[in-house]
């Protein structure tokens, strides 16, 4: 399957950092292209894909794929997913020779409209195809952009889940944890585009920088293979002389780890230290003390490089992935999914996971179809199979301790029995 | 009227009790257990009230059962407080010597404290103790009373216990709402300690682990000064929900087995034991594997001893307890806890037991009522210092003010 990859001689050469590529899908993905188009992502190669032309027009990247049919009348996939992943599959080989050379491929996209979410899949088994590594950073829409939205958005992640080696999952409603009442709106897109940024960043500067510690390409493909949940990510940085102990204390209150809950719960987690060349083994062991303290039972991967434009700074990434789903089903408040297609099994070397396989490639036939509805008025919704849904499982009741403050510590309940939260098994 | 003792009440709003007790301190400063009153507590939950008039229904008993058996009037009591809020750690304070002689005045003294005292608290939270712990005049360490010695620079160690102001509120206006003044409050686990260690024992080093209903407070001491406090907002409570989450058994039913057939450690004997619980009409309900029970038990117990010898081992403590750890509160009772408190902790063990308090036997072996006697014996203490040196007028003025305020 893999045309190309990375024999274990290649990956001996010290001095080859992995060539990579950050794709950009969607209008949202070709913007946040846009956030990350400067010096520090030099080196990767950009491509902005997208079905609409304005959004492209826009864009200053270099390589821009314009997913165009006749029949969708130079206008977008307006808002439906199908249509996308028509348009991305005829133009498959397109995506494919786009992705050709790359050992990363960072695809960067905001689910829950047409674009992002119907190519995206299609996008990374292309890349997948070439034998990249694919890691995918999307964001899933504001609970205030509607049902169907995010029914969209979460039927394309589980695709993505399947096909990318790596998922990094932003909620956006969870920003609304970093913005206050007079936060505009403008200025929450741009705190949700820094977040995910930043996650590509942190991943972007552990490949490619010097590393003092060095986290291997293939720990990071170890990391992120066949976890197929979303992983949480959190990167802060601080400065000044008690920057070890600040970036702890930020990485605790981050929002996207829920005050460290996420940490204790995950079973990899990879951390990324980044500083300038004043950064020392003393802060490196501090901070990685506190991080492991707090996730006990997770593997934990390690890096710290160092980063010349970082004077005085540090800068930790912490990714924490967990090997079942059950945090990604928390996280989001879908309790009903419609799969539009019935799930066919592909020719896939991984794991099969709980997530849905991603939809078989249409025939010529079904495309014409799909692609047709956009001109008979009203599109028809395909007839939906309903899936059982998926609730939270195991919900414990806290009896007693219902209604009073929690008590947390180092992010246990600890209202919960003991003897559940230690899986001691009462026959 | 004018007879030489002076009354001191101890209040505790537990989770599980509400507890007052009477104590009657004698001119020679001995103290003496006269009264008791206790009432079930229906309003509170981790140590906080959560239902303001059941809450003061339950004060409202206690504190008349306790009038009643004491046979005085209860107008001033000192408030036991707790719960997951409140923490504890210690502070230097900084102050210059400037007169010039260079001799440390008692203003010095209360500046430096004061200076210690001013650390940076959340604007939400206020000081409960400020506990000095040494001095050092010009670095030089462990002086106890700087007055009078020559210096240029006096430091102070304090361990500051801190808590949420509005949550400290909540209890003393409760209390204030039954026409009862409020002379102090203080730190269960604080005062859980005054009745349990010896001077002795406070200079050995020693930590006090008081199990409560709700929350489980403990104190270190060491080289006679406090040098860590800490609540963990676990106890009893948690013991009977995970019994009733567990056993699938309703939370009383739960609380009567805990009392029943509840043991900190598993003993060997139980094996495939059961025990049928039967409704009121005798007719069996369940069987329940006793096991499972202690099983249950025995984790969550465990689990709070560990809790506890973490956050020892990071304060760096757990080479300073000598003279071993003492347990105190309802979960003292608990069979086997000793034992299973020394194989967490690795060190002696064993149930407290009040000192140098006469009065009331049936008070004083029982290990809940521990903190209630110790805010009483807290109360003799600041009463003590408080009339150690009465001038001629403030006497008077003192015997005055008592004669016209009595009706």
């Amino acid at each position: 399957m893999k045309t190309k990859t990375q024999t274990p001689a290649a990956m001996l050469e010290p001095a080859k950092t992995p060539a990579a590529k950050i794709f950009g899908v969607g209008s949202a993905g070709v913007s946040l292209l846009e956030v990350m188009n400067r010096e520090e992502f030099a080196g990767a190669g950009f491509v902005a894909v997208n079905t609409d032309a304005t959004s492209l027009a826009g864009s200053t990247v270099a390589l821009k794929i314009h997913l165009e049919t006749k029949l969708l009348r130079g206008l977008g996939t307006g808002g439906d997913p199908e249509r996308g992943r028509a348009i991305a599959e005829e133009q498959f080989t397109t995506l494919k020779t786009a992705c050709e050379g790359a050992d990363v491929i960072f695809v960067v996209a905001g689910l829950g409209g047409g674009a992002g979410s119907g190519i995206t899949p299609v996008l990374a088994r292309a890349a997948r195809e070439t034998g990249a590594l694919v890691l995918a950073f999307v964001t899933l829409p504001f609970v205030c952009e509607g049902n169907r939205r995010l029914q969209q958005a979460q039927q394309s992640l589980e695709q993505i889940k399947s096909v990318a080696d790596g998922v990094i999952c932003l909620p956006c409603q969870k920003t609304f944890k970093l913005i206050d009442e007079n936060t505009s709106v403008l200025d929450t897109f741009r705190i949700t585009d820094e977040l995910l940024v930043d996650g590509v960043r942190g991943v972007w500067r552990l490949l490619t920088r010097p590393g003092l510690i060095q986290i291997h390409f293939d720990d990071l493909c170890a990391l992120v293979r066949n976890r197929h949940s979303e992983s949480a990510f959190a990167s802060v940085e601080a400065s000044g002389p008690a920057r070890s102990r600040e970036v702890v204390e930020k990485l605790l209150n981050h929002p996207l780890l829920e005050e460290g809950r996420v940490l204790a719960e995950s079973d990899a987690v990879l951390v990324s230290m980044m500083g300038g060349k004043d950064l020392t083994m003393a802060e490196v062991g501090r901070v990685m003390e506190q991080i492991s303290r707090h996730c006990e039972r997770a593997q934990v991967i390690m890096g710290a490089a160092v980063d010349e434009a970082l004077k005085n700074h540090l800068s930790v990434t912490v990714i924490a992935a967990k090997a079942n789903g059950a945090m990604a089903m928390a996280e989001t408040p879908m309790t009903t999914g419609y799969l539009d297609q019935p799930t066919g099994a592909r020719g896939s070397a991984r794991s099969a996971s709980r997530c849905a396989p991603p939809a078989p490639p249409l025939t010529q036939e079904q495309r014409e179809q799909v692609l047709a509805r956009h001109g008979s008025g009203r599109a028809r919704k395909t007839v939906a199979k309903m899936r059982q849904a998926q609730l939270p499982l195991a919900i414990i009741s806290k009896g007693r301790f219902d209604k009073s403050e929690p008590t947390i510590h180092k992010g246990e309940d600890l209202d919960i029995p003991t003897y559940i939260r230690r899986g001691v098994a009462l026959n | 009227m004018f007879d030489d003792s002076s009354i001191i009440v101890g209040l505790e709003i537990g989770t599980s009790k509400v507890c007052a007790v009477v104590g009657e301190q004698g001119a020679d400063g001995a103290l003496n257990i006269i009264g008791l009153g206790q009432a079930r507590s229906r309003g509170v939950r981790k140590g906080e009230i959560a239902d303001t008039t059941q809450a003061e229904e339950d004060v409202r008993n206690a504190v008349v059962e306790a009038e009643q058996m004491a046979d005085v009037e209860i107008r001033n009591v000192y408030l036991g407080v707790t719960g997951g809020h409140i923490r504890g750690f210690n502070n230097r304070g900084v102050h210059p010597v400037v007169s010039a002689d260079r001799e440390i005045s008692e203003d010095d003294v209360q500046d430096v404290i004061k200076n210690a005292k001013a650390i940076n608290l959340p604007t939400e939270n206020n000081v409960v103790h400020a506990i000095r712990q040494h001095f050092f005049v010009d670095g030089q360490d462990g002086v106890t009373n700087p007055v009078g010695m020559l210096g240029s620079r006096l430091e102070v160690d304090v361990h500051v216990v801190h808590g949420n102001t509005n949550r400290l509120q909540n209890a003393i206006r409760l209390v204030k709402g039954l026409q009862l003044e409020v002379d102090e409050i203080v730190f269960n686990g604080l005062a859980s300690s005054l009745a349990l260690l010896t001077s002795e024992q406070k200079e050995l080093g020693a930590l006090v682990i008081d199990i409560g209903g709700g929350t489980t407070d403990y104190v270190v001491y060491a080289g006679g000064v406090i040098r860590h406090t800490g609540v963990l907002a676990i106890g009893g409570d948690h013991v009977s929900n995970d019994l009733a989450y567990g056993l699938k058994v309703p939370l009383s039913r739960a609380e009567k087995l805990k009392l029943e057939h509840g043991c900190a450690l598993l003993d060997g004997k139980i094996e495939g034991q059961t025990v049928t619980i039967t409704n009121e009409l005798g007719l069996p309900l369940k069987t329940i594997n006793v096991e499972h029970l202690q099983r249950i038990m025995s984790l969550r117990l465990e689990e709070i001893f560990q809790l506890v010898a973490q956050d020892l081992e990071q304060a760096g403590l757990f080479d300073y307890l000598r003279a071993g750890v003492f347990l105190g509160g309802g979960g003292a009772r608990i069979p086997q806890i000793a034992k299973l408190a020394e194989q967490v902790m690795q060190m002696p063990v064993s149930i407290g037991q009040t000192n140098s308090i006469s009065g009331l036997k049936s008070a004083l072996d029982q290990p809940e009522f521990f903190t209630a006697i110790g805010l009483v014996k807290f109360g003799s203490f600041k009463t003590r210092k408080r009339e150690g040196k009465p001038s001629l007028a403030q006497g008077i003025k003192g015997a005055l003010g008592r004669f016209l305020q009595r009706p």
